[in-house]
């Protein structure tokens, strides 16, 4: 035995550097302290080279490449910087697919390394060969192949450069074995950026701000639609600033929510399908609607024939593209949405005259605020959410799937503060929630982390609550557990006659006992009661908990503005 | 209605499966696509025509397009004073007491018979894709047994007439 660790030590001693080495020293340039892993024999070279590093860049292992990559996007909603994830060819590189196209639609940062092939046996089929370049360039703001060493650190240089800056989103470096174990003849040169198709506009038009500006001084009816172009930009005090200034209402889209203090008298919350109807009907009846860096998204809008029909649309973002896809624009501001709102507190000088607008959307607050009625045959997600909020006092961190949990996640747990709301927005995916607490709480290991998941959701990456535990990463996981997939029921209930077609999960796991088996803290809980005596304590366990909420399976989200309906034509506004 | 868009690209592995998948993942048909390298090493370039519904979806493709890492200028030169060419080579059936005949037909259209073998000659035409859309009408009736076309290629002309001048001009076009 000890003979063989002595020749190990001298091997290692004496390994020349490669390009899995070379990578490992720009990773560390780059400044990144965490990278979310799964090994393979394609990147085995960069797994030696993390051996090798001796702990100076900290690696996680996960269960599921689907899980480190919703991890990775977690851990970048909340630093701002791009969460790194490895993985291996083939099928590692595959089940990454949903991560990256998630990222992609919420404009998330990622850097995501792939093993590949050798490239002499790249085209043949190889074992666990995928096209890696062919299926995820429709999905990435951009993605490399690396053919040379040499080549190494600009690409580095520049996917990192690419992820964070302009629009973020996800970049991917496919990497062969043999460039990987790849033996460094030199020290390559230090790498500069060379990318003159790729220079994101940052700073506004003056001539449109001063547009909009004007235009704000006239309007009777404004509103501002606040995205996740805000949060990105890190600009919520300049919008905060702004608002109140000149008293101008604001509504969150979903991933905006946080952008603007919820507690704010201007605050109307959020917009949308599941939106309230003061945000709603201030969309559909306003005559100036600033947009600042959301993407008049589908979801929001609803049938574009009635959004904002006699409004002025001025659109502040990031990604000209963005501006007049879906709604036609009069204001077109391209830039960053912080350098935008500083100059245009600069260059409004006057306040509208909209105080009997600001009287009207007080009364639609008054009159029509978010409802919800106790019923005796089980707890109300609603209550649930609220609770959740009450005893982490609105300041958690909190992480959502999609569907109903997720809705009514936004809207009862109000956010006082920005970056503190991961959810999947755009690609809606199942199984988001946890794995991005994961991530959350590696960014943030102060904070405390609430997965809000659903039952569905949580079945498809729960294998994950090993890491939680490995690394006592002390994330709360509240399971809305409806035995169904809530939005589908609901839909199939409102929709589809009340057929309700294969949304119910007749059979679960005992998810305490199923928590217990990964060695985490679990408990049931099915009535109010019950959940006040023990919430509290359980939040303030110092490690992972799992909470197996049921509530009633019939319970559904309102309001509601159903397919191909306008904004204004909303449902369930009010107790029937 | 019916664009073309040039693009200049770097010439990078994949470029080209970028601007196409982009543009057939945005639900735009392209009609014909021709690329090659340019006056500058490393840099190509492509012409599209694309059929395009309206204005914001003109938009729209124009500034996805752009987006695209690798592609460092889009331009719709549909408007402007430009040079349009596409070569194409059309094979048709014909023995030999019709060849002169066909000579005719071929002659004002500038194109010339670059292959003859017992049953068949080729023709080679270069212009703007009406005028070889004409001639293959012209030819139809002989038997055509094969059509290859370029796609076509274009850009702007030297002299670009101004913008009040421009507008007499797509009048009388």
């Amino acid at each position: 035995m000890k003979v063989e660790a002595k020749q190990l030590e001298f091997q290692t001693s004496i390994a020349p550097k490669t390009g899995a080495d070379l990578l490992i020293d720009l990773l560390k340039n780059e400044g990144v302290d965490t990278l979310f892993g799964y090994p393979g024999g394609a990147v085995l070279p960069i797994y030696d080279a993390i051996y090798r590093a001796q702990g100076t860049i900290k690696h996680i292992l996960f269960r599921h490449e689907q899980g480190m990559i919703h991890a990775a996007e977690g851990y970048a909603r909340i630093t701002g910087k791009p969460g790194v994830v490895i993985a291996t060819s083939g099928p590692g590189a595959t089940n990454l697919v949903t991560g990256i196209t998630d990222a992609m639609m919420d404009s998330l940062p990622l850097v995501v390394f792939t093993g590949q092939v050798a490239r002499s046996v790249i085209g043949t089929d190889a074992f666990q060969e995928a096209d890696v370049m062919a299926i995820t360039t429709p999905i990435t703001k951009h993605n490399y192949q690396v053919q040379s060493i040499s080549d190494l650190p600009r690409i580095v240089k520049e996917a990192f450069h690419i992820a964070s800056t302009g629009r973020p989103g996800p970049v991917l470096v496919d990497i062969p074995k043999d460039i990987s174990a790849g033996v460094l003849v030199e020290e390559p040169e230090k790498a500069c950026i060379d990318l003159p198709g790729y220079q994101p506009t940052t700073k506004p038009n003056p001539l449109q701000i001063k547009k909009l500006a004007d235009s704000v001084a006239k309007a009777k009816k404004p509103v501002i639609l606040a995205g996740a172009g805000v949060l990105h930009g890190k600009a919520s005090r300049e919008l905060t600033a702004f608002a109140e200034k000149h008293q101008l209402p604001v509504v969150t889209t979903l991933l905006g929510l946080g952008a603007f203090p919820a507690d704010s008298p201007l605050s109307l919350g959020m917009g949308g399908m599941h939106g309230t109807y003061a945000a709603n009907i201030a969309l559909y009846e306003t005559d100036l609607l600033i947009n600042i860096g959301a993407r008049f998204d589908d979801r929001l809008t609803g049938n574009l024939k009635h959004f904002a029909p006699h409004a002025k649309v001025a659109h502040i973002d990031i990604d000209p593209a963005e501006i007049g896809k879906n709604v036609p624009t009069q204001i077109p501001i391209v830039s960053d949405a912080k350098e935008a709102l500083v100059e245009l507190i600069v260059q409004t000088a006057e306040s509208p005259e909209n105080k009997a607008w600001l009287e009207t959307l007080h009364q639609y607050k008054q009159e029509y605020p978010l409802w919800y009625k106790h019923e005796p045959d089980g707890m109300c997600p609603q209550w649930l959410i609220e609770a959740v909020h009450k005893v982490t006092n609105g300041e958690a961190i909190v992480t959502t799937d999609v569907g109903q949990h997720q809705m009514w996640a936004a809207q009862y747990y109000t956010f006082k503060e920005p970056h503190r709301w991961i959810t999947s927005g755009g690609l809606g995916t199942m199984g988001f929630g946890f794995p991005a607490a994961i991530g959350a709480q590696i960014a943030s290991p102060e904070s405390t982390v609430v997965a809000i998941v659903g039952d569905g959701g949580f079945q498809m990456t729960l294998q994950e609550l090993s890491v939680i535990y490995e690394r006592n990463l002390p994330v709360k996981i509240i399971i809305v557990n409806n035995g169904a997939l809530g939005m589908v029921r609901q839909w199939q209930e409102l929709l589809h006659g009340n057929r309700i077609s294969e949304s119910i999960l007749h059979t679960q796991p005992d998810f305490v006992k199923l928590a217990e088996s990964y060695g985490i803290r679990g408990m049931k809980i099915d009535n109010q009661e019950d959940l006040i005596t023990f919430l509290p304590e359980l939040f303030a366990h110092d490690g992972p908990v799992l909470v197996d909420c049921r509530v009633r399976q019939q319970e559904k989200v309102f309001p509601m503005i159903a397919p191909g309906k306008g904004i204004h034509e909303m449902i369930g506004v009010k107790p029937s | 209605m019916k664009r073309i868009i040039t693009l200049t690209v770097q010439d990078r592995s994949g470029v080209l499966n970028r601007v196409t998948g982009l543009l057939q993942r945005r639900q735009f048909n392209i009609e014909s696509i021709s690329v090659g390298p340019t006056e500058t090493e490393g840099i190509s370039k492509m012409t599209l025509v694309v059929e395009i519904e309206d204005e914001q979806r003109l938009e729209q493709v124009t500034k996805q397009l752009n987006k695209q890492i690798d592609v460092l200028k889009v331009s719709d030169i549909t408007d402007k004073a430009i040079v349009v060419r596409e070569l194409a080579l059309i094979k048709v059936a014909s023995s030999s007491h019709l060849r002169s005949e066909i000579n005719g037909i071929i002659d004002p259209f500038r194109a010339s018979i670059i292959d003859v073998s017992k049953e068949s000659l080729a023709v080679q035409i270069t212009g703007r894709p009406e005028k070889i859309d004409a001639l293959i009408e012209l030819l139809r009736p002989y038997g055509i047994k094969e059509i290859a076309r370029t796609g076509l290629t274009a850009f702007l002309r030297g002299y670009q007439p101004q913008v009040n001048e421009l507008a007499t001009y797509s009048l009388i076009k």
